[in-house]
């Protein structure tokens, strides 16, 4: 199963290192938040995620297991 | 023991004999959760003799088929599926209940109303629900108001005094944020926490108030579950649509200025429901709701099958007939910057977004001319073309990146008011305005001072 990209937008707090990176699949809005790709990490570029997953010094960044969106909870 | 309250509320005789819901027997008419006549509030007495004890099912999978068959969905603003949120809590190891009517949204008074008016109904779905998932964790939380929280706390008393509940009710105070009553931050405040949003990974229904499986419901939402389980599934689909079965509570403002709370069929038109004649502009859905185009709400009902192509959804009932002497860019501007303010400040595309959005319709709001000019613009114009490129870019870069979703109602109301009132824009651009009165129309609270910000 492939894997995906997700930021914890509350934790993010715009350090800009993970678009550093991995340009391919993260860019920056205009104020230093990252806008992250569609769909899944393609294979080649997995090993660089990863970095930018542990790299994050926010801790805001993963990869997780692609599956349905979660529920509504409001 | 004889409180004052006890005195002024005597107590429920037992031995009365009460009428027995019947499937199919509950009101025929709208309205079904407010009292078509006698006194109001309805005390629990009275309550009582109207809808017949609370029909406790001694067991928790029946309510979940019944609201299930029903098609009862949540009535806070999302139209969840109830059954979904009620199943993915029964079973769970000491879950959690709580009413929300909290009502954040400054435009909207039907929970309040319902609160004041039938309150036992509330607290009969509260049980009800409470049971259905096996919960004996109840709270409700409400608008901070004294007299509210009295007259609940009084309604409470009365149960107690007749047996009429389970599990006792703890009463909650919501501060008054607009983001108070969105799930999490709910339960974040009844964790003891901020009115915060955050990530919905878990789910609250895995873990939520103190770490414990939360179901959350709204006030009505609750109050509709309290009677489909007295008159049945049948009988809350006699009105509504297939897809979107039973009535709703609404606010409506009409253009003459009246306001008032309204429970009406899903599907109902919406010019049945606002006079729609004296009126420039409808805003339907309430802040994170959509700007329609007058004639293009002549033609729209009271529900998401409709509204949702047009780009609106009926979300907690809030709807409001701009009056065609008001200027509408001048009154999202006002609405926007209130929510720019209400942004929790935790995600960087909201709190970065949202006061630049507020600040561009400021400028679009304001009529080109001398007397702007006067007003401080040291004669320069702001950019009018460059303020609404900025908006179109700006509500497709806050949308779907915040915890929760006000960055997505405020992004959704903006680009509204973009498309409904591009003439209006286009009239400023030439130092004219539609709008000859300049008293705001859609209701705010008063600004709170920047350092009594209260998030708890």
């Amino acid at each position: 199963m492939g894997r995906k990209l997700r930021v914890d937008p509350i934790a993010c707090a715009g350090h800009g290192v993970c678009a550093e990176l991995l340009p391919e699949l993260i860019s920056l809005d205009e104020w230093g938040y990252p806008i992250l790709a569609d769909g899944p990490v393609p294979q080649r570029l997995e090993r660089l995620a990863r970095r930018a997953v542990t790299d994050c010094p926010a801790l805001a960044l993963r990869l997780v297991r692609e599956k349905p969106a979660p529920g509504r909870t409001g | 023991m004889t409180s004052p309250a006890a005195l002024a509320h005597p107590r429920f005789s037992l031995t009365e004999p009460l009428p027995v819901p019947a499937p199919g027997a509950g009101p025929a008419q709208l309205p079904r959760l407010l009292p078509r006549h006698g006194a109001v509030p309805v005390r629990l007495t009275d309550h009582l003799r109207a809808y017949g004890p609370v029909p406790y099912r001694g067991r928790s999978g029946h309510l979940i088929r019944e609201a299930a068959a029903a098609g009862l969905t949540g009535r806070g603003g999302a139209a969840f599926p109830v059954h979904r949120k009620l199943a993915a809590v029964a079973g769970a190891p000491e879950p959690v209940v709580i009413g929300n009517g909290a009502e954040g949204e400054p435009a909207s008074n039907k929970d309040k109303s319902l609160l004041w008016i039938s309150p036992h109904l509330v607290l009969d779905g509260l049980q009800l629900a409470a049971e259905a998932v096996g919960s004996l964790t109840i709270g409700l939380y409400v608008h901070r108001n004294p007299r509210l929280l009295r007259h609940l706390q009084v309604a409470l008393a009365e149960r107690v005094d007749a047996r009429a509940d389970r599990a006792p009710v703890e009463l909650i105070e919501a501060p008054s944020r607009f983001l108070a009553g969105e799930a999490s931050s709910l339960a974040s405040v009844v964790t003891g926490g901020a009115a915060l949003p955050r990530l919905k990974d878990p789910r609250l229904s895995e873990r939520g108030v103190a770490g414990r499986p939360t179901l959350v419901q709204n006030v009505e939402t609750l109050a509709h579950l309290a009677l489909i389980a007295r008159y049945g599934a049948g009988w809350f689909r006699a009105v509504g649509t297939s897809a979107e079965p039973g009535s709703m509570l609404t606010t409506l403002y009409q253009a003459s200025g009246r306001a008032d709370v309204t429970e009406a069929a899903l599907g109902t038109p919406l010019a049945d429901l606002l006079s729609l004649a004296g009126a420039g502009a409808v805003l339907v859905g309430g802040y994170h709701g959509a700007w329609l185009a007058t004639p293009e709400a002549a033609g729209l009902r009271l529900s998401n099958a409709t509204l949702r192509p047009a780009g609106a959804f009926v979300g907690a009932g809030v709807l409001a007939a701009l009056p065609a002497g008001r200027c509408g860019l001048a009154e999202t501007a006002r609405v926007v910057r209130y929510l720019a303010l209400e942004s929790a400040g935790q995600c960087g595309p909201c709190f970065n977004g949202l006061p630049r959005m507020a600040a561009a319709l400021s400028v679009l709001a304001l009529p080109e001319g001398p007397r702007a000019a006067r007003r401080g613009m040291g004669g320069r114009w702001p950019d009018r073309a460059a303020a609404r490129a900025d908006l179109e870019r700006w509500t497709g870069l806050v949308e779907g990146r915040g915890a929760c979703h006000h960055p997505d109602g405020t992004a959704r109301l903006v680009r509204s008011a973009l498309r409904v009132f591009a003439a209006e824009a286009g009239l400023h651009c030439r130092g004219q305005c539609t709008g000859t009165e300049a008293r705001p129309f859609l209701p705010l609270p008063p600004e709170p001072a920047i350092d009594a910000a209260d998030w708890s």
